[in-house]
């Protein structure tokens, strides 16, 4: 039963689990180099570390995804050797994925069945579901279909899922990165529980104050290799930011007194709707952006932030010209390279398969959005050096580093390739610029270039539209927030004056109280 | 120990290079072991089909002319297949196009029309074959049919088409009720470039458009946004490239390329219209095209490797009577092999030891 403490947690002396050198190697890349490190029963263990450090490999690894090239993992003392997840299920581990396997027309309770290995029928079943989601505070309704569930309900599903098997050990992968600031404080919750009954968690994050408000341990990987583990209560966020980057971030800095001017992108009631099943409607956004201002757009994704970035770009054209304003001319029904010849440019959410082609040289990828203007293209024959100019120049800007001068794009890191796409696009020298998750998954070193590279465009007199999850982030280069919820969007407020409580209640779909004040995040 | 496929960082230029000559290299492998199940020596086999062909004249004439309608088809496809429109239907195209330049040449028969006549041919051939390719093209583009189907099924309307009309409206009087075409004048047949041999101007036209769709794909836009289109279709839809014109734009070339082929081998090697007129040259085609890896210098080399199958599996019957079937055999299992080793390009074989002392602690 999961209410009684599961056996052999309390056996003394000899970590839970144990990785011994544990090395994976990828061809000549090393992705995990001699890792040890111990997790104890009844601990919350965080596993920090930027993009590539490793993190993922090392899970994968214990949850017996992909085998390691060398070193040994032991658990309760014993050496292991994982061929698969269902053996690590078997041993008591578990494990809850940043992206979830559900199927959205199948039931709360068919997912959960497709993923249990057990034999018991389907009625048993769906009742120990609910009696776990209630014991543990995640409601479910198991008759519901996971398209109509929020991503908070679809994370309760996974971790549902994970608890049914009562695992001595649980991994999370980076589980508050899709959740509204409430939705995670319930989830800590949760996690304190799971804890106090003697299990052990492993948390992947990169966000500090969540890892220093809830971990007992933290270890912290870089480029493949572990540096240190340490109490992260007795460390503070710059320090631990330290160990991950191996360097001090550079600090973001806002040009004072950034003046606005003329509105350079205005929107005017832009309803759309959905191109795909089970997509988000847009309901009558409207909002005026001025050259000089960074306006953001906070929200929890899935929230219709994609289908206002096709709806603003031109991938999906409006029947209604006055809906999208671009430098003072109707463009709801233009094409997105007429908008780009107005004067736009846009980086979207997804680096590869839509910002570039993989599988093509990044000169091919500069010609991608370059064609509609700078004079890449001339009576239709591509000018190659034109477009080699503008790999060099991206390259030299953002300190793009890559192999040699012209690689695939799928061959760049992402922080690297990111900085490649929003180069590519600065260097247009654009009035309005609309960005999507513009550091997702970035390293902090990249991320502060990027960054550094809006507020500098907007100093030049652009306007720019920010998307993204991170409220950090907006906080620190926005002028003004915006919040999208089921396809609406929230009347902007001022960036100084915002709060993480008003946010998180307009992100969990609430209005706010006229009155709320409270300290200003970012402060 | 075990072998296992480990993907690459980047592409492999050198494998996308020699993966084709893996291929041959297989498929001669097997044709080694084909043969000798049949009771034929190999090793004379595979000289009938390989070398014969390339040691006289004649034979090495014969490859041009019959890599020349292969070539100028696969080039056509190669659009559609990097632009992932899936035209399977070239041979449909090729027959059409065919007909088309055959009224022209049927209708002036006997008259003393000028030197307009093989022009005009050409010119109605190659839009005949790309109207009729536009007919899965745009059932695709507006109503989601599976391009692969309806233009596969055009190809036996367009076979039993001709096929009628050979037999009946177009049947040489003088031709003992053989279904067939009287012989087109000499001002509608495509003039030879060497006399008394078989050489003839589509050879150049195949050259021509080769470099045409090399400087297509290479030097423009329009060929960029092709090949988007096929790699990556949603940052081209962001690059504001529209697929479904592209799908429009290479089945329309790729239809007029066959049937402009069609009509080169009518008016040319076969010299009349009759059923029959292709040993499946628009499916061979497609072999050439993956075969040169859907590049223009590559399909060239392809065409004229393919071109000696067909010469080669004349001379093995003629020789050695080994059925003609066996060079679709030989055709079909390079295509496999073909297919097997692009993989090679973004995968590599690896040996890899993991170590395996302790056995594992559940079961």
């Amino acid at each position: 039963m999961l209410d009684s403490t599961p056996d052999g947690l309390n056996s003394g002396e000899s970590p839970l689990l144990r990785t011994i050198g544990l090395t994976k190697r990828y061809g000549d890349f090393l992705a995990n180099d001699s890792i040890d490190i111990d997790i104890w029963p009844g601990e919350i263990h965080a596993l920090l570390g930027e993009n590539g450090a490793g993190k993922s490999t090392l899970v994968k690894a214990i949850y017996g995804l992909i085998q390691p090239s060398a070193g040994e993992i032991r658990w309760q003392g014993r050496r292991i050797l994982l061929s698969g997840p269902s053996e690590a299920r078997g041993l008591g581990i578990g494990m809850v994925f940043q992206h979830f396997s559900l199927f959205d027309n199948l039931t709360v309770a068919e997912n959960v069945a497709l993923g249990l290995d057990g034999r018991e029928s389907f009625k048993d079943m769906s009742a120990r579901l609910e009696q776990v989601s209630e014991a543990y505070g995640l409601p479910l309704d198991p008759k519901r279909e996971v398209w109509q569930l929020s991503v908070g309900e679809r994370q309760r599903i996974e971790i549902v899922r994970a608890l049914m098997q009562d695992p001595k050990f649980l991994i999370l992968d980076e589980p508050t990165a899709v959740l509204t600031p409430k939705e995670a404080d319930q989830l800590f919750v949760v996690l304190e529980r799971l804890k106090a009954e003697g299990r052990a968690i492993l948390y992947i994050s990169h966000k500090l104050e969540e890892v220093k408000r809830l971990c007992d341990t933290a270890t912290i990987l870089r480029g493949g290799r572990k540096v240190e583990t340490c109490n992260p209560r007795r460390e503070t966020a710059a320090s631990l930011a330290r160990m991950m980057v191996g360097g001090e971030i550079k600090e973001v800095k806002a040009a004072s007194g950034r003046t606005t001017t003329v509105p350079r992108l205005v929107v005017n009631d832009l309803s759309l709707a959905p191109s795909e099943p089970h997509g988000v409607r847009l309901e009558h956004i409207s909002f005026e952006l001025k050259g000089g201002e960074i306006l953001g757009i906070a929200g929890v994704a899935g929230n219709g932030q994609e289908e206002l970035f096709a709806a603003l770009s031109g991938e999906r054209s409006s029947k209604d010209p006055g809906t999208v304003v671009i430098e003072g001319i109707a463009a709801g029904h233009l094409s997105i390279t007429q908008r780009r010849r107005l004067g736009a440019a846009f980086v979207p959410e997804e680096r590869l398969g839509h910002g570039t082609a993989p599988r093509m040289k990044l000169s091919e990828n500069a010609l991608l959005t370059g064609h509609a203007a700078s004079g890449m293209v001339h009576r239709g024959f591509i000018n190659t050096a034109a477009t080699l100019k503008t790999v060099d120049r991206a390259t030299e800007t953002f300190d793009v580093r890559k192999a040699k001068r012209d690689p695939e794009a799928a061959s760049l890191s992402g922080g690297n390739l990111q900085k490649f796409i929003v180069g590519r696009e600065i260097l247009r020298n654009p009035a309005v610029l609309v960005v999507s998750q513009p550091t997702w998954g970035v390293d902090a070193g990249a991320a502060a270039v990027i960054r550094q590279a809006l507020l500098d465009l907007a100093t030049a007199g652009a306007a720019v539209l920010v998307t993204s999850q991170d409220l950090d982030e907006l906080a620190e280069i926005t002028d003004r927030i915006a919040v999208m919820f089921h396809g609406k969007l929230s009347a902007p407020l001022a960036t100084r004056e915002a709060t993480r409580e008003n946010l998180g209640l307009l992100m969990g779909g609430s209005s706010l109280e006229p009155k709320e004040v409270a300290h200003a995040i970012g402060a | 120990m075990q072998l296992v496929l480990e993907k690459r960082a980047e592409r492999s230029g050198t494998i996308a290079l020699v993966s084709p000559l893996i291929a041959i290299g297989l498929t001669v492998v097997t044709m080694v072991i084909l043969f000798a199940i049949l009771g034929k020596n190999p090793l004379l086999a595979l000289h009938a089909y390989f070398i014969a062909p390339l040691t006289d004249g004649y034979s090495l004439q014969e490859i041009a002319v019959k890599a020349t309608p292969l070539v100028m088809i696969a080039i056509g496809l190669s659009l559609c297949y990097l632009a992932n429109a899936w035209n399977i239907g070239a041979e449909g195209q090729f027959l059409i196009g065919a007909v088309a330049g055959s009224w022209i040449a049927v209708k002036t028969q006997g008259t003393d029309a000028g030197a307009w006549v093989l022009p005009a041919m050409l010119v109605l051939a190659a839009a005949a074959g790309a109207l009729y390719a536009l007919i899965p093209a745009i059932c695709k583009v507006k109503f989601g049919a599976s391009e692969i189907l309806t233009s596969l099924m055009l190809v036996y309307v367009a076979d039993l088409f001709l096929d009628y009309l050979v037999r009946g409206p177009w049947r040489d009087p003088n031709g003992f009720n053989f279904p067939t075409t009287a012989e087109f004048d000499p001002v509608a047949t495509v003039p030879l470039l060497i006399e008394g041999g078989r050489l003839h101007l589509g050879s150049i036209i195949a050259l021509l458009v080769v470099a045409a769709a090399a400087i297509l794909l290479g030097r423009t836009i329009k060929g960029f946004e092709i090949r988007v289109v096929g790699a990556a279709p949603r940052a081209a839809r962001f690059g504001g490239f529209n697929a479904n014109q592209l799908i429009i734009l290479t089945f329309a070339i790729s239809g007029a390329l066959a049937g402009l082929a069609g009509i080169i081998e009518v008016a040319g090697p076969v010299g009349h219209l009759q059923p029959g007129i292709s040993p499946g040259y628009g499916f061979t085609a497609i072999i050439v095209a993956f075969l040169g890896r859907l590049n223009p210098l590559g399909i060239l080399i392809a065409g004229l490797f393919l071109a000696l199958t067909f010469i080669g599996g004349e001379q093995a019957q003629i020789a050695m009577k080994i059925p003609l079937d066996v060079t679709k055999v030989f055709q079909g299992i390079l295509l496999f092999y073909v297919l097997a080793c692009d993989s090679l390009i973004l995968y590599r074989f690896k040996l890899s030891f993991p170590n395996r002392q302790v056995a594992s602690g559940t079961h």
